[in-house]
């Protein structure tokens, strides 16, 4: 099965690992996937704060290319994926804008990885593909902001309970732990602007997790992983408290079930130890 | 946080501005307050989302247009996916956010726009958003050298772990994208 890919910009740099481990754990899975040739930026969160128009164009661009292919296409961004989805609510409320000239129609679907290898592949694939059950692996599965909400554009069944990555652990037989912190947002789009904000909100998930039982994370984007990895070593300096919480993407942890050999490069990667909880659970 | 930045005068916006931009049916608004209790940024904002809406209701316009809360807004959506009455607040805080703009943002929160500038301009320059040269010029354009400082150790740590691609791809499409861009700038300034 062959489907449209829109990487968004992370993914050939901060979020490489994301990348990476996305095409290998769906080509396990038989699924082909195609970058769409010649995509741009989406505007991310960047274009919508200056300029609506702007926003949208930058959007739509990539939309209309994807509708020339005709196949579905998996964003793992949350941010790409709001934006693409985002546009198509406006083309197909009959919006007129420049980028798409016509009359819009299409029947593709716009996913995010992590609902497309739940609902596509399905709990059955992703267990027969499994020969390392992470049994002793206790995550909390962290989805941020933008894969649901808001929900009238982002077509979640669930907004403030999504359940595909915790579906997709739970098949790889990780031990997943439950927690009401799922969908708060971890401050991504402040980071640089007010980093004393969006530590806090980060912390304040660490915290949690750790509350719940969890000794590691799994994340499905790039922004949520960056905030939460990236900066973990200067969180746990401003508050005192001692936190070594691996930041893993759902893919990372596919890959490793599935006995994929890269997983070892992927988390070399990150930037808070992600190796050393796998090593003593026998894992890598 | 409150902002001990004084408040730059401004030709007035009015209240029917503000709401035809957003197109938002603000009186729709009970103030029910699941905005603001949902909002995780409400503890640094100087005004809480429904009261920002009241305030546009009664046309203070100047307080809303120089509030903090606009800048703080991690645009979360929490807000818009809420509110019983299916106000956009997020996209609201983002027309206000692009009025504040054209107007002039105070100094205690001109490092929002800059970092919007940044991104910005490294998509209409390469097509795809450059992220080693989008936070450098971020840093330093908000931050001069001592800003950029501040962020060389975790640049080095990035570049080290193989996060950071140092040069940016030179797209077919960057073209276009220029374009896109040009055509919304000649549109605003008509």
């Amino acid at each position: 099965m062959k489907v449209s890919y829109y990487p968004g910009c992370s993914l050939d740099g901060s979020a490489r690992e994301y990348g990476e481990s996305i095409k290998t754990v769906t080509g396990v899975l038989g699924i082909e996937l195609e970058e769409l040739p010649d995509w741009t930026c989406c505007g991310a969160s960047s274009a919508h704060v200056t300029n609506d128009g702007l926003a949208s164009a930058l959007a739509v661009r990539n939309l209309v290319i994807a509708n020339k292919i005709g196949r579905d296409v998996l964003v793992p961004c949350a941010a790409c994926y709001l934006r693409l989805k985002s546009a198509e609510k406006e083309l197909k409320s009959g919006k007129q804008i420049e980028e798409n000239p016509g009359k819009y129609s299409s029947n593709i679907h716009i996913k995010h990885s992590a609902d497309f290898i739940w609902e596509v592949c399905g709990e059955k694939a992703i267990r027969e593909k499994v020969q390392k059950p992470l049994e002793k692996l206790n995550p909390v599965c962290y989805y941020g902001c933008l894969t649901t909400r808001p929900p009238q554009i982002t077509d979640a069944k669930d907004p403030e309970d999504p359940k595909a990555m915790d579906n997709i652990l739970k098949s790889l037989e990780a031990n997943v732990k439950s927690w009401s912190y799922k969908t708060d947002c971890c401050g991504g789009s402040l980071m640089l602007t007010h980093p004393e904000l969006a530590k806090k909100l980060v912390g304040h998930l660490f915290d949690m997790a750790l509350e719940a039982g969890a000794n590691c994370i799994v994340v499905g984007c790039p922004m949520c992983q960056s905030n939460l990895d990236t900066r973990q070593k200067e969180i746990m300096q401003a508050n005192g408290n001692r936190y070594n919480v691996p930041i893993y993407y759902f893919t990372e942890l596919m890959g490793l079930a599935f006995g994929s050999m890269s997983v070892d490069k992927w988390l070399k990667k990150h930037l808070t130890d992600a190796k050393t909880l796998l090593k003593q659970q026998g894992l890598l | 946080m409150t902002s001990t930045t004084p408040a730059i005068a401004h030709e007035p916006v009015s209240r029917e501005k503000i709401i035809a931009l957003s197109g938002e049916i603000l009186s729709t608004c009970f103030q029910c307050q699941k905005c603001s209790n949902g909002c995780p940024l409400v503890f640094a904002m100087d005004i809480a989302p429904h009261r920002l809406i009241h305030s546009i209701q009664l046309g203070r316009t100047e307080e809303v247009l120089n509030s903090d809360t606009i800048w703080v807004c991690a645009s979360c959506e929490i807000c818009t996916t809420r509110c019983p009455n299916n106000i956009d607040i997020a996209h609201l805080m983002d027309t206000l956010r692009q009025i504040s703009m054209k107007r002039g943002v105070k100094e205690s929160q001109k490092r929002v726009p800059v970092f919007h500038a940044a991104f910005l301009s490294s998509v209409k320059r390469f097509g795809r958003m450059h992220e080693a040269s989008m936070a450098l010029t971020y840093a330093y354009r908000s931050g001069g050298i001592k800003g950029v400082r501040e962020q060389f150790s975790l640049g080095l740590e990035m570049l080290r772990k193989g996060k950071i691609r140092p040069l940016p791809d030179r797209l077919m499409a960057g073209k276009q994208v220029n374009d896109i861009f040009h055509k919304i700038e000649n549109g605003e300034q008509s």
